[in-house]
Parts: C-alpha cells; structure tokens; sequence
C-alpha cells in the first residue's frame, strides 16, 4: 500500500482574525463530510487527546446544533456550536464556542475539495471577531489550551 | 514549564497588542527606532502617554530602550514575534495530530464498506 504523507498546513494572517488549515486525505469527499457529521465517528478524532469526549446533543442537518463535554478527571469543559449549513460531500459551516469562554465564538467555513483518486483536500477556515482573539487561541491550541492556557490566556476562541 | 513562562508572556503580549494605538507605534517601529517625541508626534495625545504605552510594551517584551544613549530611541524586539511563530506551529502541529486520527477513522471507515460490500 501506498503511504501518502499529508502534512496539515496552516495560516494566521497578521491582519485578519482568521486560521485557515489545508489537509489532504486518502478518503472520498463524502467519508470525510460523514466523519465530521456523524457523532460517533467525530468523537473518535474531534476531541482533544487523552481525553474522554461525550455527545449530549448532536442534530446534524443545516440549522440544527451540538454540544459535546469532554472531562479529564474531575475537569469537565463543554464546547457547543450550530450546523449553519451542511451540504453532503461539500461543505460544512458551524459555528464553534468554548463555554469556559462564553463570549468567544468561531465562525468555521469547511469545503471538501474532491481530487483523483478519490482522494480529498480539506480546506477549513475559522473566523473569529478580533485578531487578538484569534492569536491567543492559537497560543493556547486547542487542546492544550483546554489543559493549561485558559486561565491564563483570558481571551480565546475555540477550534480544531 | 517552559511553556507556561511563554504562556504567561505571550498573554502580556497580546493584552499590550489589544491597544490600536500601541499596535501602531509597533508597526512603525518596524520601520526603524525611533524617540519618545517622533512616535507621539503622530498622535493625538501627550507625550505622558505616549510613555505609559510604551511601558506597556516594554513590560511585554515588544520593544526595548537603550540606557546610554542621549535619545533614548525606543527599539523593536522582532524576537517576540518569533515565539509567536513557534506557538503558530504548535498549533499546527495538534492540527496534524488530529487529523491523523481522522485519517485511521477514515481507513476504519472504508474497511467496514468493503466488508458490507463483501458481504452483500
């Protein structure tokens, strides 16, 4: 078999409030929109490492909404957004918010570009309201953050 | 540890980019150093504080001033912004590691489809 290396590329452009990643996969556009649709198969990647996620509320259909709660010991952190817009295969806008930081939202644009051989290229962009917002939550990552960077970083957005 | 020095800094960085006035003096300071009285020249507010921004940014780490010199020219650290970089590419770096589980769930994904394919 063929092992195709895929390294996840990333922009924070100084002047605008936004992340976007570029991914590649050995899958099809439509596995790759299930996988991030269909709660079991999300919570197997989605959630932060090491660290149990549960679904409480998942209703995958445009202008429905999630909540998971992911918990590491007597630590628990609740994350919730809406489903703006899901076009099978194509693309996914959602909103994301961490609700240890209540006030903080993200706008995420993901298209599912199909390449040959079945193969996909995932653009995602995140939107979130200022650029400070948005370079303290890459400072404090997404699941590090969870663990160590909230408290000190009070701003902060959320993503993957 | 390391990290939560570099957390805690980082934080002092980004509460004294918060500030539009602040974020401008930084990016003329990109420019070149320059004294106390160039960069309030631009402003519309004394020179007092034009000082206390500049405090903020020192305490953050983004610019320096020279103790000798007569003018005091108030001096861009670029180093700063280096360790955004590298907290940039952290956070790629979790980015990657979790599409890599996408990829085997992926992978789990198309092994079930053949079964049921197999199957049928």
């Amino acid at each position: 078999m063929t092992v195709t290396k895929h390294e996840t590329t990333i922009e924070a452009p100084a002047d605008r409030p936004v992340i976007e990643i570029t991914r590649e996969f050995d899958a099809t556009p439509d596995a790759v929109y299930r996988a991030h649709v269909e709660p079991d198969l999300a919570m197997a990647w989605m959630g932060p490492r090491d660290i149990t996620s549960r679904v409480e509320h998942w209703d995958a259909r445009t202008g429905g909404s999630w909540r998971y709660v992911s918990s590491r010991g007597d630590d628990t952190f609740g994350f919730y957004g809406s489903f703006h817009e899901l076009r099978p295969g194509e693309r996914i806008v959602q909103t994301f918010t961490y609700e240890g930081v209540p006030d903080g939202v993200a706008l995420e644009v993901m298209t599912l570009e199909p390449l040959d051989g079945g193969r996909t290229r995932l653009h995602a962009v995140s939107i979130v309201e200022t650029v400070e917002a948005r370079d303290a939550f890459v400072a404090s990552g997404m699941e590090t953050g969870v663990v160590e960077g909230y408290e000190a970083l009070d701003e902060l957005l959320a993503d993957r | 540890m390391a990290d939560a020095a570099e957390s805690d800094r980082l934080s002092r960085v980004f509460s004294a980019l918060a500030d539009p006035t602040r974020r401008d003096m930084v990016a003329r300071l990109t420019a070149g150093d320059a004294t106390v009285s160039e960069l309030g020249a631009s402003y519309d507010v004394s020179l007092q504080a034009v000082s206390k921004h500049l405090k903020v940014l020192e305490d953050a780490g983004l610019v320096s001033r020279s103790r000798d010199a007569q003018r005091r020219p108030v001096h861009l650290e670029a180093e700063v912004f280096d360790l955004m970089t590298k907290w940039i590419e952290r956070y790629r770096e979790q980015a990657e590691e979790r599409y890599r589980r996408l990829d085997s769930v992926l992978a789990a994904m198309d092994d079930q489809d053949r079964d049921e394919g197999a199957a049928s």
